[in-house]
């Protein structure tokens, strides 16, 4: 069922075709991803269409954020490439902005919010650079964007979840990049973050920027994405929400996981030949 | 005589020794606060108990080859490659095994040292006089401390501290995150290898004052003593460069302002004493200001309750509740609100209502997360902002006396 799923799809981004990887902000050929011997990302393509918000979604341990990491480097991966606008990866880190996983650092770290939000100006400082009023505007530019600015010179280990997520966020705001990779920004947040944040990539993608987020709220896929990519450890589909968000891929990608009432209240195409 | 010390007035040798502590003291502090940061201070532990193997095996090779076993730039250089490779087995084992660091660095720690031990016996036995004080490398020795080995202290501390000015920003960026550094092409392997380098440097300088074993106090305490006072790196770091000089330097000049006081110790016990006090008596993270913030938080939290209460004609039966409401002249003895306490009562209630306002409106986001139940609502809005909220409540609410 699956493999069929993926060869009927009908997916318009020519997911192999040599044109498709040199134009993607981000395209992955073939990435394989272990933890020991167990792969938890096997042999995936991904396109990334420019200028879209694209969610990667799956279930719990489907290798979504793993996906990330080993695309950027940030665990090795077994085999695979990776492409950033056409170009190696390794060439192009200045253009691309990652916000990880907010419970990835130590939040009693001795630090303040905006002294985060500098690090996001990192190239820019260079190793011996001194840190001017510049530097700090900027920073406070970013934070209000996140509706931050008056935690500027809170430590860290004072702020929210959300607020802490917001502040990752504006850290990768400060880079100034084109392709911005958040993994599981909404996870454990409150509703004005997921607000704010939402707000934030909106604006970003009107820029002409390319948003990819890992995702795991399934009822808000459709509001707030252009694109979807469905990952099992393997590629389950990838394409525009209308097409590739369906009861169909949804169903080989959670499996028995996902009831079918969920399923129904998601608004999605119904599943194909009544499985039900 | 410790005020001649202090003054560095006890002669040529005590005024070396109290120079090069320092310098030790100095750079081990800043070193060893980007390792407290990273969260991997027990690796110096291991760092430092794998020189052993080396200084002795640096010692035989220079006999062998004729010349002075005690040359200390041999000993040392000997020192620097068998940590070397204590590092590299400690990082092999971790990546490679399912060992966790801990069990890791045990293992390394203790064949090393053990490693070490034997072959310092071993030239005990082959002819006495000659080996001469390689034991002085466990504790430390300052004694015999020469101009040479000052000199070789303070070049290496100042080459580590270069290292680090130049390093800061990336070392600071893997310590609070190193998922985002890994993504932006820092390369997280290579900065852990440049700081356990530093970390090396600074061990191997301080063989010959602390000793291998007392190498890591020097390197954590200072850190853990600075993160007491700050919540900014930057200014851990400078602390900690700070405490560990100074640690150094009392300590040394203590250990030489009488007979038979053991350098290396001395100058930990002064770093652990300036601990000590920290842990105490800090601001915010002290153990006493832990202890006066929460006494005053509860009395806060009665105070504000009797007043609701009062406020909403409930009775109150805490006795420390009571006790509070009269000692502020709230309440009279017979448990009757006096006029104060009333008009504070209302003035709680309303300032609840206040508070549910700002705390369900987005645009007081930064206001509503100051919002613990007890701070006074003027601290954290203007008297605009409240007349504002005040119009959205209504008038005053009739308080029932």
């Amino acid at each position: 069922m699956t493999l069929e799923l993926a060869r009927d799809n009908g997916m318009p981004t020519a997911t192999n075709g040599t044109a498709a990887l040199e134009q993607s902000p981000f395209a992955i050929r073939g990435l394989t991803v272990s933890y020991g011997e167990k792969p938890a990302v096997f042999s995936v393509d991904m396109t990334v269409e420019a200028g879209k918000m694209t969610a990667i979604i799956g279930p719990n341990g489907a290798g979504k954020s793993t996906l990330l990491k080993a695309a950027l480097g940030v665990v090795p991966p077994v085999s695979g490439r990776v492409q950033v606008f056409g170009k190696p990866l390794d060439t192009q880190r200045a253009r691309i902005a990652y916000v990880p996983q907010r419970a990835s650092v130590d939040w009693d770290f001795p630090t303040r919010v905006i002294d985060v939000v500098i690090m996001g100006l990192y190239r820019e400082l260079g190793l011996l650079g001194r840190i001017t009023g510049r530097h700090k505007a900027a920073a406070r530019d970013c934070l209000e964007r996140v509706g931050m600015a008056d935690f500027a010179d809170r430590q860290i280990g004072q702020l929210s979840g959300g607020q802490q997520q917001r502040v990752f966020l504006a850290r990768a705001l400060a880079q100034g990049a084109d392709l911005y990779l958040l993994d599981e920004p909404f996870a454990g947040v409150d509703a004005a973050t997921e607000k704010a944040i939402i707000a934030v990539l909106k604006q970003l993608r009107a820029e002409g920027k390319t948003v990819v987020v890992v995702h795991h709220d399934l009822a808000t896929v459709t509001d707030y994405f252009d694109n979807v990519f469905l990952i099992n450890t393997r590629k389950v589909a990838e394409g525009p929400v209308s097409e590739a968000f369906t009861a169909d891929t949804l169903q080989a990608a959670y499996g028995g996981r996902l009831a079918t009432a969920q399923v129904d209240q998601l608004g999605v195409a119904p599943v194909m030949g009544g499985v039900y | 005589m410790l005020f001649d010390a202090l003054l560095l007035q006890l002669g040529y040798n005590a005024t070396l020794v109290a120079i090069g502590a320092t310098l030790l003291g100095v750079s081990a502090g800043i070193t060893g606060t980007f390792l407290f940061l990273r969260k991997r201070a027990l690796v110096s532990d291991a760092v430092s108990h794998a020189t052993l193997p080396g200084v002795g095996i640096a010692f035989l090779v220079m006999v062998a080859l004729g010349g002075d076993g005690r040359n200390l730039a041999g000993l040392l250089l000997g020192s620097a490659i068998s940590a070397g490779i204590g590092l590299w087995c400690l990082n092999w084992l971790t990546r490679n095994t399912r060992l966790a660091e801990d069990a890791a660095i045990g293992a390394v720690l203790s064949v090393f040292f053990g490693f070490g031990i034997v072959i310092l016996t071993v030239i005990q036995t082959l002819g006495v006089g000659r080996q001469a004080g390689l034991e002085g490398f466990l504790l430390g020795s300052t004694a015999g401390m020469l101009w040479n080995d000052a000199l070789v202290i303070a070049g290496g501390g100042a080459a580590a501290l270069l290292l680090i000015v130049l390093m800061r920003r990336p070392m600071t960026m893997v310590a609070f995150d190193p998922e985002y550094a890994a993504a932006r092409g820092i390369s997280v392997s290579r900065i852990d290898m440049a700081m356990m380098g530093l970390v090396m440097a600074v061990t191997v300088v301080g063989l010959k004052i602390v000793g291998l074993i007392l190498i890591v106090a020097l390197l954590i305490i200072p850190a853990v003593t600075a993160r007491f006072w700050t919540e900014r790196s930057d200014l851990v770091v400078l602390l900690a460069g700070v405490a560990g000089g100074v640690a150094a330097y009392v300590g040394a000049a203590l250990s030489a302002s009488a007979p038979n006081l053991p350098t290396g110790p001395i100058i930990v016990l002064v770093s652990f004493a300036l601990f000590a006090l920290s842990l105490l008596f800090a601001p915010n993270r002290g153990v006493l200001a832990a202890v006066l913030r929460h006494i005053r938080f509860q009395r806060q939290v009665h105070l504000r309750q009797g007043l609701l209460a009062v406020a909403q004609e409930q009775l109150i039966y805490e006795p420390l509740t009571l006790r509070l409401l009269r000692r502020h002249g709230l309440l009279r003895a017979d448990g009757v609100p006096t006029e104060k306490g009333r008009a504070r009562a209302a003035k709680a209630l309303r300032d609840e209502h206040r508070w549910a306002l700002v705390r369900s409106d987005q645009s007081h986001e930064a206001a509503a997360a100051m919002y613990d139940g007890l701070r006074d609502i003027e601290t954290v809005l203007t008297a605009d902002q409240i007349r504002e909220i005040d119009n959205l409540i209504g008038g005053p609410k009739e308080v029932s006396a």
